[in-house]
């Protein structure tokens, strides 16, 4: 039995019993380290697993609000994310609702995840696991900035987050993220999920409004798009989403990649998008989106 | 029997509802003290609102013995960075301590809405709001629990002014007064109390204050007493207060 049981000793889907765990924890939470969560530096974090045949089949019924919507613990979903990549470097655009259910659980969420100056993340799926895991890419990103005098590649970054998350497949984790940044390349941008799916590309969207944004976003795109235009249609497409998919809306979040590190352009509210327009903004038109569109006798 | 029935299930809802709004330089954290399952109330006190530093207070919602525990480990994991590094854990700190507190049982969740409310190191006041496994957010208020979608949407008409258009000629304020808060936690509870069965019985109403603040307009307040902390500021330090009323018992 131990024999076949540490076969699978380097998951940590094995790493069972509470008590073993919590000891292996306790030397790290005393003295000077003491009061540091469970991110320590080198070592995976450990995870309490329920003492049960099937831990996986657990956490389903728990939590899974698609198979059964009376389940307990709901964990937030639906989004609308895109990254492209065009001359003047990556654009990233995110809407910021937050649905358990028909509910909406917060309209204020933040998206896009701030992994350092040069790198991000977009959250899709589950909020934690994309909150938790992109922060510890971070940290790891860091390290290896210390330990090889430069920084990582996006390449790199990326495919660590797909290794990692590969190696809890079936365990439940959910997110669908893109990595966007510069390096020695120029921009790249990656799109990394819970699959273990990874894919380097120009033009990526994800989420339950994916869809909308794809159809504005495959219209407008061209790789000679002007910084102004290309913030433009990261903003429009966004909008599309939050007006035609019911999990997503609220406001959006654009950000712009460059050589010298992202930067936050705005936050746009969907609702005065659609009536008002982001106002005076280059590459932007006069009037909304949405309802000039639709009264005007032009 | 069918499979279904003989599945491990250590979970079970115990209703209630907190809420926490924060001031320019003060929070507040407030949380009704029912405790039920199902249609009956096991207890008319249960606290769902826990200080834990002189500048911060956690509010637990959910399932009342994965709160009861999870507040308790973050209390020792504060005590034990006092005796490591002899100061207070800061709020943004002691949020992200919450979050990988959370993660760590992704696996097998604590069933616990948390929100923190407190004062920043800059002395403004804030809340951080998570999921049962760890996401968070800052913001400047939250109801969580039972009556969420009861309390929630008055909430943001009267905080964020949603809907809402300014007086002509001048703006939203950014901030309401202490005063103004109270009267707006204790209107959110008499109300979910009405409307929803598992709200009621009392109110526990934590009212964190910055550093140096002048604290007179407290002395207007009823039943306000100073919870006893470490007093890690001197006289000047952060204060915490409780304010208990009692809400309807039917």
């Amino acid at each position: 039995m131990n024999a076949i049981a540490s076969r699978f000793r380097a998951s940590p889907y094995h790493e069972q019993g509470v008590e073993q765990d919590q000891n292996a924890q306790d030397s790290v939470l005393w003295g000077s380290q003491g009061g540091f969560g469970n991110l320590r530096a080198g070592a995976p974090p450990e995870f309490v697993v329920p003492n049960v045949p099937s831990p996986t089949a657990f956490l389903q019924l728990h939590t899974d609000d698609h198979a059964d919507p009376n389940c307990r613990i709901k964990i937030a979903h639906g989004t609308t994310t895109l990254a492209f990549r065009f001359r003047g470097g990556i654009i990233v655009a995110v809407d910021s609702r937050a649905t358990a259910g028909s509910y909406i659980a917060s309209g204020t969420v933040k998206k896009v995840i701030e992994i350092n100056k040069f790198l991000l993340g977009t959250m899709a799926g589950g909020a934690a696991d994309c909150q938790y895991w992109e922060t510890y890419l971070g940290i790891q990103c860091r390290l290896h900035e210390l330990r090889n005098r430069e920084r990582i590649s996006v390449a790199a970054a990326s495919k660590y987050l797909s290794n990692l998350v590969y190696s809890y497949k079936g365990m439940g984790l959910s997110m669908g993220t893109m990595i966007c940044g510069w390096d020695k390349t120029g921009p790249a941008l990656f799109y990394v999920d819970s699959d273990g799916t990874r894919l380097k590309g120009d033009v990526f969207s994800v989420g339950s409004g994916s869809t909308f944004a794809y159809g504005v976003l495959d219209q407008g795109y061209h790789w000679e798009l002007s910084d102004e235009d290309a913030q433009e249609l990261g903003r429009r497409s966004i909008y599309a989403a939050g007006h035609r998919d019911a999990f997503s809306g609220n406001t959006i979040n654009l950000y712009h990649v460059r050589e010298t590190g992202w930067e936050f352009i705005g936050n746009y509210d969907v609702t005065k998008m659609h009536y008002d327009g982001p106002g005076n903004i280059p590459g932007a038109p006069v009037g909304g989106y949405g309802y000039d569109a639709r009264v005007s006798t032009v | 029997m069918s499979a279904q029935e003989r599945r491990f299930n250590p979970y079970t809802e115990n209703g209630g509802t907190i809420l926490a709004i924060a001031g320019q330089d003060f929070t507040v954290i407030a949380g009704d003290t029912r405790q039920s399952e199902g249609y009956n109330i096991q207890t008319r006190y249960a606290p769902k609102v826990f200080r834990l530093t002189d500048k911060a207070v956690l509010a637990v919602n959910g399932f009342a013995a994965d709160g009861n525990m999870f507040v308790q480990k973050v209390q020792q994991r504060l005590e034990w960075y006092q005796h490591a590094h002899n100061k207070e854990m800061p709020l943004r700190a002691i949020a992200r301590l919450i979050q990988t507190m959370l993660y760590a049982k992704r696996f097998f969740p604590y069933y616990v809405y948390n929100i923190l409310g407190g004062i920043e190191d800059d002395g403004s006041g804030a809340v951080y709001s998570f999921d049962p496994v760890g996401s968070y957010e800052r913001e400047a208020c939250r109801a969580a629990g039972a009556a969420q979608s009861l309390v929630q949407p008055f909430l943001d008409n009267q905080i964020y002014f949603k809907n809402q258009l300014p007086p002509s000629g001048g703006a939203h304020p950014k901030h309401l007064p202490l005063k103004e808060v109270l009267s707006l936690v204790i209107d959110s509870f008499t109300g979910a109390t009405e409307r929803h069965i598992e709200v009621g019985d009392g109110l526990e109403i934590y009212i964190v204050t910055a550093s140096k603040r002048p604290n007179a307009d407290l002395e207007a307040i009823a039943n306000l007493k100073q919870v006893p902390g470490g007093f890690i500021g001197g006289e000047d330090g952060e204060k915490i207060y409780v304010v208990r009323r009692e809400l309807k018992k039917d």
